[in-house]
Order: structure tokens, then sequence, then C-alpha cells
């Protein structure tokens, strides 16, 4: 497989120059291969949304090379980070985030229409079939305040995956969700991933999750101390 | 979603529709600020016309007349003055010198329209055991009312005048307590004395006017006023009625005349005008100020509501460009919807007034002027007004770190 993503020594440090510069992030080397489905693991304030934030390129590393693709991102202007974003780049977070004035349909929809500009009938065909997909298809007209956090939830998957990227990254998705919402987003995810090899990148404190995927690295004070191949993570589906 | 609008104006519409009340309370703001615009712009424009009409349909745009006399200090050959004291000179009823040649150059002049002689002075008029004096002018109607639209302020008889005939105002008929057809016996200073017959009485909306104008023939007036031959004035319209004392003073300029423009013989109308209109320009910009702050009040907040979505729609891609552009037409969304709603209240203002303020007869105070463009240019003002407004939070809007935005 393909490297999709390859950090070398990232480190990130905040209030540079002052005297309260803080590092959080010291040097993180990591590869991760087209269609990995890795759970990055860590006790709170370990850099792990540092670090995803980086890699999502929402942030910028102080120092360190950050190649997605084969393209160094580190040295791209803004508005290159917002376009390779848009087309390489999805996100879920863990409150959902979906933007409360549209509906499920319109909130599935909202990157391609950032990215094309008008809305158009393929784009609104692609939002159904990720909101069929997800198993909501029933919803799709309702808003996002009249949906429960595992619906909300599911949404926010579907909306990750509308440009159909290379790397979904996911930021603690099911922290918020009851155990069987957990589970159903990600069995979501990981079907996506076996289906359409896209790569995932899942923050989680969820041991019982976190076995289940490929691979499983663990951050702590800002350094990987763990990265091992999880062989049976998709047989325990 | 509409197909044909586009993203920021998709997120921009979407934005404002669901913050209902707060988008409902500022377009009211907004509103009833266009709306005290309109009004106030309307009212000083149909003031200020009708006062302009009146004025420039009550007198002459020019007046040529006869050079104030002055007294010229006796000198010896040395230079040494012979009377120190000199008392200012009378200044007596005296005819145009060379008037015809006079009236013939203006009438040749292109920025002059109607050039008319008359010939005016004051007088005693007489009725039974009442006497009032008045201010006779005599003119030749043809010329004359095309200058002054005395017809169009006749309420009694009508404005044609033989030799004997005589216009007086609805005041002075009032005092004498004549009517149309009844006498009046006129005299003046230096023995003239004629018995008129009052042909019609006029109302130009002034009491002292009405109480001290009359009208006769010129050669009535040149008789009365011992002035045969002669005039004191000649009465000019011209073609711009602003550019009235560029014109005087030229003509000031090249003849031995006396040369006064309505503007100059108006000057504390004109004066009056100017603070009018500085002040409800003050008014108006402040309300304008207002409804500005008022916009960008609201888009600020709705920047701090909405920093998460901000935040979100930066991950998937949107442009600082896009997110700029959501909030400015935003802006300018409020000013227009706004400014229509305000345009419909300040027209709705307008026809009550009209329709209210009355005189005590039921006619109108004045005719309302009301122009469509000016409703035109309040929704593109306010408009840009809106736009302007958003500037600042579009800026702030658009310079959230989406990582800070995310995480609230």
């Amino acid at each position: 497989m393909a490297d999709l993503l390859v950090l070398e020594g990232i480190r990130k440090s905040y209030n540079v120059g002052t005297p309260v510069e803080t590092e959080v992030l010291h040097g993180i080397d990591m590869v991760i291969k087209l269609g990995e489905f890795v759970a990055l693991m860590g006790p709170s304030g370990s850099g792990k949304s540092t670090l995803l934030n980086i890699i999502g390129l929402l942030d910028r590393p102080t120092s360190g090379s950050l190649l997605i693709g084969g393209e160094e991102t580190t040295q791209l202007s803004d508005a290159d980070l917002t376009k390779l974003r848009a087309h390489t780049i999805g996100f879920v977070f863990q409150y959902h985030h979906l933007i409360s004035a549209f509906t499920a349909r319109e909130n599935v929809l909202m990157p391609m229409l950032v990215d094309r500009g008008r809305p158009d009938s393929e784009m609104e065909m692609r939002a159904d079939e990720l909101l069929d997909w997800v198993g909501l298809a029933r919803w799709r007209d309702n808003r996002a305040m009249n949906m429960s956090g595992g619906q909300q939830q599911r949404v926010a998957v579907a909306r990750a995956l509308a440009m159909d990227p290379l790397l979904v990254l996911a930021d603690e998705p099911t922290g918020n969700l009851d155990t069987a919402s957990a589970r159903s987003v990600f069995e979501l995810m990981r079907r996506f991933n076996v289906e359409r090899s896209t790569t995932f990148l899942f923050v989680t404190h969820n041991h019982d999750l976190a076995d289940r995927c490929d691979r499983i690295v663990e951050v702590v004070d800002g350094r990987i101390t763990e990265d091992r191949v999880n062989p049976e993570g998709k047989s325990r589906r | 979603m509409k197909r044909w609008l586009t993203f920021a104006w998709i997120a921009a519409l979407r934005f404002l529709s669901e913050g209902r009340m707060q988008t409902g309370f500022i377009l009211g703001g907004i509103a009833i600020g266009v709306g005290v615009i309109v009004f106030m712009s309307a009212m000083l424009t149909s003031v200020q016309t009708n006062f302009t009409n009146r004025v420039l349909t009550s007198q002459p745009q020019i007046s040529l007349q006869p050079p104030d006399e002055v007294a010229r200090p006796l000198r010896q050959k040395d230079e040494v003055i012979e009377a120190a004291i000199v008392q200012r000179p009378t200044q007596r009823v005296l005819s145009l010198d060379q008037w015809q040649t006079i009236l013939a150059r203006m009438r040749a002049r292109t920025d002059v329209l109607i050039a008319t002689p008359s010939v005016s002075g004051s007088a005693l008029a007489v009725r039974g055991d009442a006497s009032r004096s008045v201010g006779i002018l005599g003119m030749e109607p043809d010329d004359y009312f095309r200058i002054v639209r005395l017809p169009d302020y006749i309420v009694s008889g009508e404005a044609s005048l033989g030799t004997d005939d005589i216009l007086v105002g609805l005041d002075l008929a009032n005092d004498l307590g004549a009517t149309v057809g009844d006498k009046l016996n006129l005299a003046t200073g230096n023995g003239g004395n004629r018995i008129l017959t009052i042909r019609g009485i006029f109302d130009l909306g002034n009491k002292g006017v009405n109480e001290r104008n009359t009208y006769v023939q010129l050669r009535t007036a040149q008789s009365l006023l011992n002035l045969i031959g002669g005039v004191t004035d000649i009465a000019l319209t011209v073609t711009d009625v602003y550019a009235a004392e560029t014109v005087a003073k030229d003509i000031g300029a090249i003849l031995p005349v006396k040369a006064e423009s309505w503007i100059v013989t108006n000057a504390q109308f004109f004066t009056a005008i100017r603070a009018q209109t500085l002040s409800s320009l003050l008014i108006r910009s402040f309300v304008g100020l207002s409804v500005a702050f008022g916009i960008a009040a609201v888009l600020i907040v709705s920047v701090l509501q909405r920093s998460k979505d901000i935040g979100i729609l930066r991950a998937m891609g949107s442009s600082r460009g896009q997110i700029l552009r959501i909030f400015l037409i935003q802006g300018g969304v409020l000013g227009f919807v706004g400014s229509l709603v305000g345009c419909a209240l300040g027209a709705a203002a307008l026809l009550a007034w009209h329709r209210y303020a009355r005189q005590p007869n039921g006619a109108e105070l004045f005719p309302l002027i009301v122009q469509p463009s000016l409703f035109v240019w309040s929704a593109v003002l306010a408009t840009l007004t809106g736009v302007i407004a958003g500037i600042v939070p579009a800026l702030r809007a658009a310079r959230l770190d989406p990582v800070e935005a995310i995480r609230g």
C-alpha cells in the first residue's frame, strides 16, 4: 500500500517567542498508508487533537514536514491548504457540528457546495445516496436540532465522506454517544473504510473500539509511545 | 436550496432566516430609519419647491432699476473738501435712462427669456372714509403676467386690465370693504389722482403683499406717478433661475443700472433654505449612521454565535473570501429589505400627512412632491450602508482561526 501521510519531526509550540512558550508535540514521526484504519489514543492533553489539526491542515506545525499523497504541505499558502483540505480530507468532530440552519441533506451537500459554488442535481443525488448509506434517508429534510445525537453524528460521517476524501479525521466522534450509537457510528466508518479503502485516523479513548482498528498509535505528552499493528482489527467487527 | 444561488448567498440567507427574531428587530430598525429619511426628504423637497415656486411666480427673477443717487463731496482744486458733512440724498422716483435701448438689449440676450418694463411707486388708496397707503405697479400685462403669474392667484374677478382698471390684494380689498367692480381713488404724492375700477382681487399668500401691492396698466402708473414716457424697472426672467445672480452681475457691469436678482432680494429665504437643508442632512446622516451601527452590531453578534459554523465551513474547505461574502451579503440584504419596508412606511406616512394635515378650509398645505428616484436612492444607499456596516463583522468572521472556532 502506498503512503498517504508521512510526518517527519513534527513539532508544535504555542506562544512562540514569549516567556510562556510551550511545546505540545515533540517531534512526531509517523507514516500512514492508504486504506489504513488507525486508532489514535492517549490521555487528555497529550496532543492528539493538535496532531489531528496539523494533519487536517487546519493548523501549521512549528517545524517538521508533513506530506499528504506525496505533496509537502508545510510550505503551501493558506489558499492552497484550503483547496487541498477540501478535496483530500473529511472531518468528523466529537460534537457532530452540523450547521443548524441547514437540513441533514443540506449539511451533507455542504462540502460539495463550498467546492463547486452552486448546487446541482448530482450533488443532491450524492447527498441522498450517503444519507441512505448511513440509514437516514427518511430524515434528510430534518434540521440538525430535530435529530438525536447518534443521528446527527451519522449525518456528520456522511458529510465527511461527501467529497470522497482519501483521508477522514475523526476526533472522538463516539465520545459523546451512548454505547449503541457509538458502535453504529464506528461501524459506518469501518464499513466505508473496507468498501472504499478510505483512510481513517480515529481518535478515541474507547479500547474496545480501538481494538477493532488496523493499527493503534498512542500519544503521551506529545510523543508517540506506542505504534502497533492490530491484525485482528478487521476480523473483530 | 435554490440552484441559481451561490454558496455564499445560500448560507447568508439561511443564517438570516434562522435568526428570525434578531433579523426581524434589525429590519424594523432599518425600516424606521429609512422611513424617516424618505419622509423628511420628500417633505423638504416639497416645501422648498413650493416656496421657490411661490417666490419665483410673484416677483421678477431680475429687476433693473436706476442706480441709487449719490451725493458727491465738493472738492477744491487742491483736494480740500469744502463740505465736511455730506447728507444722504433722497431717492426720487426716477425713470431708467435710455430704457428703450436697455429693454431692446435685454430682449436680445440669449440668457434672458422675457424682458418687460414697469413703473412702481406709492400712492394712497381711498374708498369712502377708508384709506390705505399702497404700492402701485404699472406694467404691460401680456408680458408681465408671464413673469409674475398673477392670473393664477386671482380669487375674484379677472386679471385683464384696461387703462382705468386696477388689481388689488385680498387684504386691501377687505380693509377698504371693496369688491370687484368697486371704484378706488388713487392719489400720489406728486399730485397724480385717478379713479380706478377694481377688476380683480388676488391672493399671493402673504398678508403684507396682499395689503400693499396693486397692479395697473403701465400708462396709468406713468400718469399717476408723473413719469410720462418713463419706466422705473425692467423685469426679467432668465433661462436658468439659479444663475440669475450671475446674469444680474453681468448686466450691472455693462449697463448703468442697478440689477438685482431674486437670489439677492430673497437672501433670507435662501439662508433659511440652506439652514433647513443642512439640518435635514445632519438628521438624515445620523439616522443613517445609527442604522449602520445597528446592522454592524447584529452581524457582530451573529459572527460570535456562528463561530463554530464558520470553523466547520472553513474545515470543509470554504475560503476566507467565501466567509467574508456571507456576512457582506447579510449586511446588504438587511439594508435592502429594510429599505423596501422603510420606503413603504415613508410613503404611507407621506400619504397620511397629506390626508390629515390640511388648511382650515380643507385645501392642502402645499403640493406634495414625491419622486420615484427618492425610493430608488434610499434603497441603493441603505443596501450600500448594509454592505459597509457588514465589513467589520465579515472581516472578523473571515479571520477566525478554524481550530479556535471549532473548539469554541
